[in-house]
């Protein structure tokens, strides 16, 4: 049982500036629960050998997983890779085929009323053309928890002060996401399920929904995140998941991720008025070496690592890019590769 | 927040939860333009205009309007009821509203107590009104005595079963629109077999029959022999009111609604 407001440890170290050294191992094992062992008491989630098939095809095929209380846990995975399948057994909305699964430490096929109260949901498709005002939609949602926050609060967290009075019939679609998320977290719920929550978001709106997700962190909310969006399994979540075929391909902070944090580093330059590229294990020692060659700075410079795009999409066996990634790293801009090429240097 | 979260597993009386889902679903329905007009207004229409443009003396001094009195109360309640159910539950399931709900703490029966409030507001309103402006505009006679008795328990049944019904049917139905498009005309016909427009007696045998066996006939004729002299009880099918059969139908339809929404009854549309 975690006090609410205390944070259970961090697998990493979290800010705005990762420390990333191309000879660091990376910084946390993947530590995954292995097939045959026992599930984890102290687990916000626990599965092991999940199985949910439809038909004769397997959506979710031999699931092991321990998700930790006050984590942020973001489940990466192209369409059909089983995602909402398996969110929507932990949320106990379906029946599993087989294995075994605790959230909060009960089986989900049997939770009860009193097991409901510590979750919140937020669902892919949110709250419905309702006449009630957004408000009187969270007022009701809150009597149904015995110690819910308190609904203007909640309007205040989530941005949608301005709109407590509108129907929520009348909200945008951004906004109408937002009245979702109020929904989920009004009954102050201690492991907190998100359907790729950020869909259709502009930019904007996104980043002040991650605010919004790292305040409900440190209120010490368990999180587990679907979505589409690397960027944001990046910026939000302790560990990654990523699902391929109903089944885990990989387990790792987002910085380790497919190797990321080790794997060779592409380093572009120009020279003779041709662009170049070399792929290297050190590569501090491969752009001294190339200061050498040039009287002042090295043209067009930059020094990339596989971003998550491009791990994740050879893990889930789309376009690998392997070597490809020194040609794209150039072509994406400099600015993106500078950014990459500054964390590498620091 | 530095305080230890306690045990967060109590959960709130269910006589508050109820409460919410009452006022919610008043709310939701009154709010509505649409549902507002269909169902309760619609009613008042065809008392105003049919009750102007038919003209059938059915014998006993009784002209059309007092007739029509009794059913168009049916349609009525069948439109707050099965048309009522069928089609905002389909709404509801479709646009993830039960899904959402079935993730909370809610309990099942609130959700269901929050449906009888809100089919009873709307049925009884429907009936005030109806009765209004049958008396003011047309002149009907009320019923008296133990007639109110009788007019209480058959609109009580009789939406109860139909509410059944309307449940029942909101989870046959792909969706919402489906929905619609298959209950209304079966409320339409089912109203037109069983007396509503017409005079009973004067539905084909056969389709007498057939009406026989849905709880709308039922009620439609429980609400005729509140607002029919007895008299006219001859010219039913077996030549009384059988208010003890009515009772009898309208309380197996409900048992037997009951039994099929407790069987069928879905939170979200079906998977895959």
């Amino acid at each position: 049982m975690i006090a609410r407001g205390e944070r259970a440890p961090s697998p990493i170290h979290r800010g705005d500036c990762v420390l990333v050294t191309s000879t660091s191992a990376p910084v946390v094992a993947d530590n995954r629960p292995q097939p045959g062992d026992p599930l984890d008491p102290d687990a916000a989630i626990s599965t092991r050998g999940l199985v949910k098939r439809y038909g004769d095809r397997a959506a979710v095929d031999g699931l092991d997983l321990d998700i930790r209380r006050g984590e942020i846990f973001a489940l990466l995975g192209p369409n059909g890779a089983g995602k909402t399948t398996t969110v929507e057994v932990l949320e106990g909305y379906r029946k599993r085929d087989g294995g075994e699964v605790r959230v909060l430490g009960v089986d989900p096929a049997r939770g009860g009323r009193r097991w409901k109260a510590q979750l919140g949901i937020v669902l892919q498709s949110g709250a419905g053309d309702s006449q009630l005002s957004v408000r009187e939609l969270l007022t009701a949602r809150a009597s149904y928890y015995a110690e819910p926050r308190d609904p203007d609060e909640v309007l205040e967290l989530v941005g949608l002060t301005e709109k407590a009075g509108a129907r929520g019939r009348t909200l945008s679609g951004g906004q109408r996401r937002r009245l979702d998320v109020a929904l989920g977290i009004v009954g102050r719920p201690r492991l907190l399920f998100l359907d790729e929550p950020t869909t259709g978001f502009d930019p904007e709106a996104r980043r002040q929904f991650w605010a919004l997700i790292r305040s409900l962190r440190d209120l010490g909310t368990t999180m587990l995140l679907t979505t589409h969006y690397l960027d944001e399994a990046e910026a939000l979540a302790d560990r990654v998941g990523v699902l391929a075929r109903g089944q885990l391909a990989e387990v790792a902070v987002p910085t380790a991720l497919g190797g990321r944090g080790t794997a060779p580093a592409v380093v572009s330059w120009t020279e003779d008025g041709a662009r170049r590229t070399a792929e290297t294990a050190t590569p501090t020692a491969f752009v001294r070496e190339l200061a050498g060659r040039f009287p002042g700075e090295v043209p067009d410079l930059t020094v990339a690592r596989p971003t998550l795009e491009d791990v994740y999409l050879k893990m889930i066996g789309q376009s690998p890019r392997g070597v490809g990634i020194a040609a794209s790293a150039g072509e994406r801009g400099a600015e993106r590769a500078a950014e990459r090429s500054e964390g590498v240097q620091s | 927040m530095t305080t230890a979260a306690p045990e967060r597993t109590a959960l709130p009386p269910l006589g508050r939860v109820y409460l919410t889902r009452a006022g919610v679903e008043l709310k939701e329905f009154f709010r509505q333009r649409e549902s507002v007009v269909f169902t309760l207004v619609f009613p008042v229409i065809l008392l105003l205009g049919l009750g102007a443009v038919l003209d059938y003396d059915l014998g006993a001094g009784v002209d059309f309007p007092q007739y029509f009195m009794a059913g168009v109360i049916t349609a009525g309640i069948v439109g707050a009821s099965l048309q009522n159910m069928a089609i905002h539950i389909a709404g509801e399931r479709s646009d993830g509203t039960l899904k959402s709900l079935r993730g909370t703490p809610m309990p099942a029966s609130a959700y269901f107590v929050g449906k009888v409030v809100q089919v009873l507001a709307v049925a009884v309103a429907t009936i005030v009104l109806l009765l209004l402006v049958g008396v003011l505009v047309h002149g009907i006679g009320l019923p008296s005595g133990t007639d109110w008795m009788t007019f209480a328990w058959v609109s009580v049944l009789g939406a109860a079963a139909c509410t059944l019904l309307g449940i029942v049917v909101s989870t046959l139905a792909r969706n919402a629109r489906s929905a619609s498009a298959t209950v209304t005309p079966i409320a339409l016909v089912l109203q037109f077999v069983s007396g509503v427009f017409i005079p009973f007696d004067q539905v084909p045998g056969w389709l007498q029959d057939v009406a026989a066996v849905f709880p709308v006939k039922w009620l439609a004729q429980g609400l005729r022999s509140v607002f029919l002299p007895d008299a006219l009880a001859a010219r039913e099918p077996a030549g009384s009111w059988e208010l003890g059969t009515v009772a009898l139908v309208l309380g197996v339809w409900c048992v037997a609604g009951l039994v099929l929404c407790a069987l069928t009854f879905r939170w979200q549309d079906r998977e895959g």
